[in-house]
């Protein structure tokens, strides 16, 4: 088939004569493919042979022309009449007539958009205002969501329970084989890391007190907080994104739903739910990756876990417990408040996603710093 | 119109999912430059078609042939030059969000050909020109109308000069005066540029007004229950769920 064969079928040759008229002829097919690399050279050619004058061009040897062709006769035209000139043309179809007639429709047409050229000054207050605004919609969120929550508790009953137990499947129970897989190589570092500069003095035991109480008070929380966010801050987001581009949340309102206590809530119950139990878990998997560290350097799992207990007490447990709950609440609360912040469009979700993520680590390290200060003074 | 020459020829065809099986069995041609009509009830398997038909589904049985190409078949390079040919506008449009009008129907340009910008950009202005949206060629699709956002979805899909353009519902959820907009500028896709056209639509002015030819499909039998001239099926043919479906406004007149 011709048609499909482009190197074959998609042939276009042109040729040139100077004089009065200058004539450019064209051979061929005039489609997408055969008029893109000729383009450039057939404007530069009908500039050279007309100049100033009149331009014929002379189509009766064109086997095919569609819209791209007629975009190539449509630029000599337009460029003929810039140049003072004219333009004729002889062979002409009524199948070319009919592209070329938008071409010739557009041009006149203006943008229904006036052009954007705002000074710097006006730039600027729109960015400052832009940033105003979202700290309005982060203090109304907050407030939004503090009373819905509050509602909550003072309701139970109220609270879409299957949902929280649904959410905390995902965000909890799901997540497991990456806590395990993340905790473990974390207490197998760790315990490593420590015991090659600990066996110079010999002192391999104490590496148990490091790993214990690093892993309890700080690395378990953080680590599983930062794990939180990747996995359930994004979902979050990304879920009540797309609801809201889906027009779902609007659904919700118009049903008298508040989409805060609908959807929010029991995420961030979750969250709350979840996070110290993850801690929990990767605290004892991540001991146990260093017990087994600490037996290939000859000490007892038995000796390993005694040294344990007596290096950390239930206060740091229930501290990094505490932070935990602390973090959970951060991360789904900023999934959500990112979610529900989603413009329009595929890509919104997407930035959404990537901010809820991005939020959500910055938080918890600044909330990780003061609980360090806050713990320091209380002497914990 | 060269009446005589087959665009789409569409033999044995069985389509479903896993064991599931929609439709058995079809055959059908569609000519060159004329407006070809699927119809069916809601859920008869018309969009599934279409999606068989440009090559996103492969058939579980028999085979369709775009120009003499059987598009199931095609890898690579044939493939490609398959899919040069064809043009399609989603049910929602599927404009690309991240990109302005002239961006959108731009893209299949930059995609396919080497032209300059200048000439992709001029390219782009006259197809939405065409739909009569060039004033709007700066606009984000989320800016504008669900009318707007389907006739600049029609000009994306003309953007490579396509011989077939495929239509998923171009009027649904359209008002009156808008939609009949839409079946004028269908009829005058195919009249003035000679584009063949496929379209999918439920609604009966619609047919009435674009159809040079219609088959319809049947959820029951799992076959093609009509085919031909929409106006003749109506006063001839004596399927009652024919008959039901292009007299609707006759039989079910509710005030009556």
């Amino acid at each position: 088939m011709a048609e499909r064969d482009r190197s074959a079928g998609s042939m276009l040759r042109y040729s040139t004569q100077a004089g009065a008229p200058g004539r450019v002829a064209f051979i061929g097919r005039m489609d997408a493919y055969s008029v893109g690399p000729v383009w450039a050279s057939v404007l530069e050619a009908a500039e050279r042979v007309a100049g100033n004058g009149e331009l014929l061009v002379d189509l009766s040897d064109v086997t095919y022309c569609d819209g791209a062709g007629a975009a190539l006769l449509y630029s000599l035209e337009h460029s003929a009449t810039q140049r003072g000139g004219a333009l004729r043309m002889h062979g002409v179809t009524g199948a070319i007539e009919g592209h070329l007639k938008p071409y010739r429709e557009a041009e006149a047409v203006v943008s229904a958009r006036p052009p954007q050229d705002i000074p710097w000054t006006q730039r600027l207050r729109a960015g400052v205002g832009s940033v105003g605004h979202e700290i309005f919609a982060q203090i109304a969120f907050i407030g939004e969501y503090a009373q819905a929550l509050l509602l909550a508790i003072r309701h139970p009953r109220r609270v879409r329970w299957s949902d929280t137990l649904r959410v905390a499947e995902a965000a909890g129970f799901q997540a497991l084989p990456i806590v395990s897989l993340i905790a473990f190589l974390l207490g197998v570092i760790l315990a490593f890391q420590s015991a090659i500069a600990m066996r110079q003095f010999g002192a391999e035991i104490f590496v148990a007190d490091l790993v214990a109480i690093s892993l309890l008070r700080e690395l378990g929380p953080l680590m599983m907080a930062i794990l939180l966010a990747g996995r359930s801050g994004a979902a979050f987001a990304a879920e009540i994104g797309t609801m809201k581009v889906n027009e779902e949340v609007n659904a919700l309102t118009t049903m008298g739903l508040d989409p805060v206590r609908f959807l929010v809530v029991p995420k961030i119950l979750a969250g709350v739910f979840v996070a110290p139990l993850l801690t929990l878990y990767a605290n004892l998997i991540g001991l146990l990756g260093a017990a087994l560290v600490m037996r290939g350097f000859g000490i007892p799992m038995v000796a390993f876990f005694n040294q344990v207990s007596g290096a950390v007490d239930l206060t740091d447990l229930t501290s990094g417990l505490f932070k935990a709950a602390v973090f959970g609440l951060l991360v789904s609360s900023v999934g959500c408040l990112r979610g529900l912040q989603t413009g329009t469009g595929a890509a919104a979700v997407g930035r959404s996603t990537t901010s809820a993520v991005v939020s959500a680590i910055i938080l918890i390290v600044i909330a990780d710093g003061l609980f360090a200060v806050l713990f320091y003074h209380l002497g914990i | 119109m060269d009446d005589g020459k087959v665009v789409i020829r569409v033999e044995g065809l069985t389509m479903g999912f896993g064991s599931m099986v929609i439709m058995e069995n079809l055959d059908f041609t569609v000519r060159s430059g004329e407006i070809f009509v699927i119809l069916g009830g809601s859920g008869s398997g018309k969009s599934t078609l279409l999606k068989h038909m440009i090559g996103l589904y492969a058939p579980v049985a028999g085979r369709i042939l775009i120009g003499g190409a059987d598009m199931a078949r095609a890898e690579g390079a044939e493939r490609e030059d398959i899919l040069r040919q064809v043009g399609v506008m989603y049910q929602m449009g599927a404009l690309f969000g991240s990109m302005s009008l002239l961006g959108n129907v731009r893209l299949p340009l930059e995609v396919h050909t080497d032209l300059p910008l200048e000439a992709m950009n001029r390219i782009a202005r006259a197809k939405l020109q065409l739909v009569g949206l060039a004033e709007y060629c700066d606009f984000m699709p989320s800016e504008i109308s669900g009318g707007m956002q389907k006739r600049a979805a029609i000009a994306r899909a003309m953007a490579l000069d396509p011989k077939v353009l495929f239509l998923d519902e171009p009027s649904a959820g359209l008002d009156p005066i808008t939609s009949a907009e839409l079946d004028q500028l269908i009829r005058r896709l195919a009249s003035s540029l000679g584009m063949t056209l496929v379209v999918v639509t439920h609604e009966l002015a619609s047919i009435f007004a674009i159809a040079d030819r219609v088959i319809m499909l049947d959820k029951e039998t799992r076959s093609i229950i009509a085919e031909g001239d929409p106006r003749v099926l109506r006063d001839t043919n004596d399927h009652p769920w024919v008959r039901r479906f292009l007299r609707r406004s006759e039989t079910e007149d509710l005030s009556a």
